[in-house]
């Protein structure tokens, strides 16, 4: 049981990071990575709402959705955006620095790809109540991660001489790039078992 | 909420449905969202026919190679945690978990083919795999689904030759080496893919460690 | 002062709605989505699925349709309904008739496209939170006429389809050495695996952000020159 869930949490973490190795969430993941402090506020935020999402999901799954699974879609995004709104008001009247901060950011997380992809795959996957919180948290930590990464890089560069043509993305995503290749090293983990 | 907001304290702002009635916009939500429900409804039943051959046809094949061309198959379904020749009553075929056997021209039984998959792992490969369960020899694997890093770990569905190093491996249980091997329970995993190539040969061990009791109970319970 | 500004009001040849696009020839609307706006390769939108599925040229053209056909269907229903749908729950509504037309083009591909489907797998789903098609729905065409709505969705859909198709290429040509699947430099060419792995999808696109750059940069200086 813990070696199950110690895997899906590692796997999920470093090896099929959600963001460098299965590209999603690439949207903030190039438009917020300018600054540490907002990439990792981020970073929580959408961990908080992905456990929130594979909560919601396995009781949509289990109790709603077993008999009509062409409208997993359509539930997924619904329950997505009323929650990323839920989170959004909380958040807004509990931490009003935080939502300041977080601005337009905050409901961009309803179509970060990455929140949906994680309903869709828990259901494929039919991972029970526990595995799918592990693996949402997996999930969030991995982009927070990157996000880190990304945003230390991109701080340094902001004093730094780049040529004029790579000034947009292109170096980024280079950087990006290289990342990923780091991040395909993890895929030698847990071979020996 | 916020366009109420905006509507009262800038009444200059002419957006065009300031201050709609919440009934107004619960009817909208409801309406679009039926809408959606009910012509998904209507395609779902018109794409299920195809979508369900395809999903039987790709069976059938994987059974056939997997146990070589056999003449005739039988299917046992697993009810709770036992084998039987019937489904009970409103219960799915194609959803089943199912145990295919199948017989050469003769009636004699070649091997048994079931579908197997390691959940939460880091590659997830879901295979048919075909054994004997008399002398626990393969008689062969098919990939049906896999998250394999394309152009490394896919080769286990694409390299023809890694299918043929598991044909009449003794499974006690298979273990995976580096190096050529003429073991007979050690297969030789492939260059470069060498994580998925585990993956394969652990999905294999526990198709054959809980399908081979299951069998065995069926037929010391007279195959009923 | 009230009176004055009523009759402003009335004067006016249609309500002009808050933000929406200026008026432009429909030829320019269909073109715009393909160069000028591209909306990857200069909004930056849809990264995820160019970069995910763009291994093979196959993927690419079906991922390239779908969206094509959600962007169109979703900015016909939107424009065409776009003074009935309230302003304060737009989003929600557009947000239901996208993912109706996703879970359309999804089970369409299931029955009938079935190998295509399984290695696109949730990416097709995924097509709900493109931000390019809620992209055009906020800003295109929830304001505008039904034929400028269209021709609009038409541009960036195939605009989005050229993108996805410049990476399918050069990731399927150079990664694997076949293009939709033909063998096309024989048997001893060695595929360069890496250009499918996922690094070679950041590295591919940010080797055509830098041609774009590049040639952005020598166009200016060109003009500069002739400034001079």
């Amino acid at each position: 049981m813990i070696s199950e869930l110690s895997w899906i949490f590692f796997s999920t973490l470093l090896i099929n990071n959600f963001t460098l190795a299965m590209f999603l969430g690439l949207c903030s993941f190039f438009g917020v990575t300018t600054k540490m402090d907002t990439g990792w506020r981020l970073g929580a935020a959408n961990t908080f709402v992905l456990v929130m999402t594979a909560v919601a999901v396995w009781i949509l799954n289990t109790f709603v959705l077993a008999q009509a699974p062409y409208l997993r879609t359509i539930a997924f995004i619904v329950v997505i955006a009323s929650l990323v709104q839920i989170v959004e008001m909380a958040i807004k009247k509990f931490l009003p620095v935080l939502f300041r901060e977080l601005g337009i950011y905050l409901p961009l997380i309803t179509t970060n790809c990455a929140i949906l992809y994680l309903a869709l795959t828990q259901t494929t996957r039919g991972y029970n109540l526990i595995e799918g919180i592990v693996y949402a948290i997996g999930g969030g930590l991995g982009l927070t991660l990157a996000l880190i990464l990304m945003a230390s890089i991109r701080e340094r560069l902001d004093v730094a001489d780049v040529p004029a043509m790579a000034r947009r993305m292109g170096l980024v995503l280079i950087i990006a790039a290289c990342m990923s290749m780091a991040f395909m090293g993890f895929a030698g983990m847990g071979s020996t078992g | 909420m916020s366009g109420h907001e905006h509507s009262h304290g800038a009444p200059a702002a002419p957006t065009p449905d300031a201050g709609s009635s919440t009934a107004r916009l619960l009817f909208t939500l409801a309406f679009f969202g039926s809408l959606g429900g009910g012509i998904l409804a209507y395609t779902y039943q018109q794409t299920l026919t195809p979508i369900r051959k395809f999903a039987g046809e790709k069976v059938e094949a994987a059974v056939k190679e997997v146990l070589g061309g056999p003449a005739t198959i039988d299917t046992l379904f697993l009810v709770g945690d036992k084998l039987s020749q019937e489904l009970p009553a409103g219960a799915d075929v194609l959803e089943a978990t199912k145990l295919f056997i199948g017989f050469n021209e003769a009636g004699e039984r070649i091997g048994v083919a079931v579908e197997e998959w390691t959940p939460g792992f880091a590659a997830e490969v879901r295979l048919m795999v075909g054994f004997n369960p008399t002398t626990g020899a393969l008689t062969g694997f098919k990939v049906l689904a896999q998250t394999e890093t394309p152009g490394l770990g896919d080769k286990i569905a694409k390299d023809t030759s890694f299918a043929s190093r598991f044909m009449g491996k003794i499974v006690n249980p298979l273990k995976g080496t580096k190096n050529p091997t003429t073991d007979p329970s050690t297969v030789q995993t492939l260059t470069g893919a060498t994580i998925s190539s585990k993956a394969v040969i652990k999905v294999i061990n526990k198709a054959v460690e809980t399908w081979k009791p299951r069998l065995e109970a069926y037929e010391k319970g007279g195959g009923k | 002062m009230t009176a004055i500004g009523v009759e402003i009001a009335v004067d006016a040849p249609e309500p002009i709605v808050p933000g929406a696009p200026s008026p432009q020839p429909l030829w320019l609307d269909f073109w715009r989505g393909i160069a000028d706006d591209n909306p990857v390769m200069i909004q930056m939108l849809g990264l995820c699925p160019t970069m995910a599925i763009s291994n093979q040229v196959s993927n690419g053209l079906g991922m390239g349709a779908a969206t094509l056909f959600v962007l169109v269907c979703s900015s016909l229903l939107i424009s065409s309904l776009r003074k009935v749908i309230p302003n304060e729950v737009r989003l929600a509504t557009y947000i239901l008739i996208i993912a109706t037309f996703v879970t359309i083009s999804d089970l369409v591909m299931q029955a009938y496209f079935p190998l295509l489907s399984r290695t696109l797998g949730a990416f097709v789903p995924l097509i709900v939170v493109n931000c390019i098609i809620l992209g055009r729905a906020e800003a295109f065409a929830g304001k505008v006429g039904v034929r400028r709505a269209v021709a609009d969705a038409f541009g960036q859909g195939f605009g989005f389809m050229v993108a996805l198709l410049i990476m399918c290429i050069v990731r399927e040509v150079i990664g694997s050495g076949t293009f939709l699947g033909f063998q096309l430099f024989g048997p001893h060419y060695e595929p360069w695996v890496f250009m499918i792995m996922p690094p070679g999808g950041f590295l591919t696109m940010g080797l055509m952000f830098l041609t774009m750059g590049w040639w952005g940069e020598r166009k200016k200086a060109k003009l500069a020159e002739v400034a001079k």
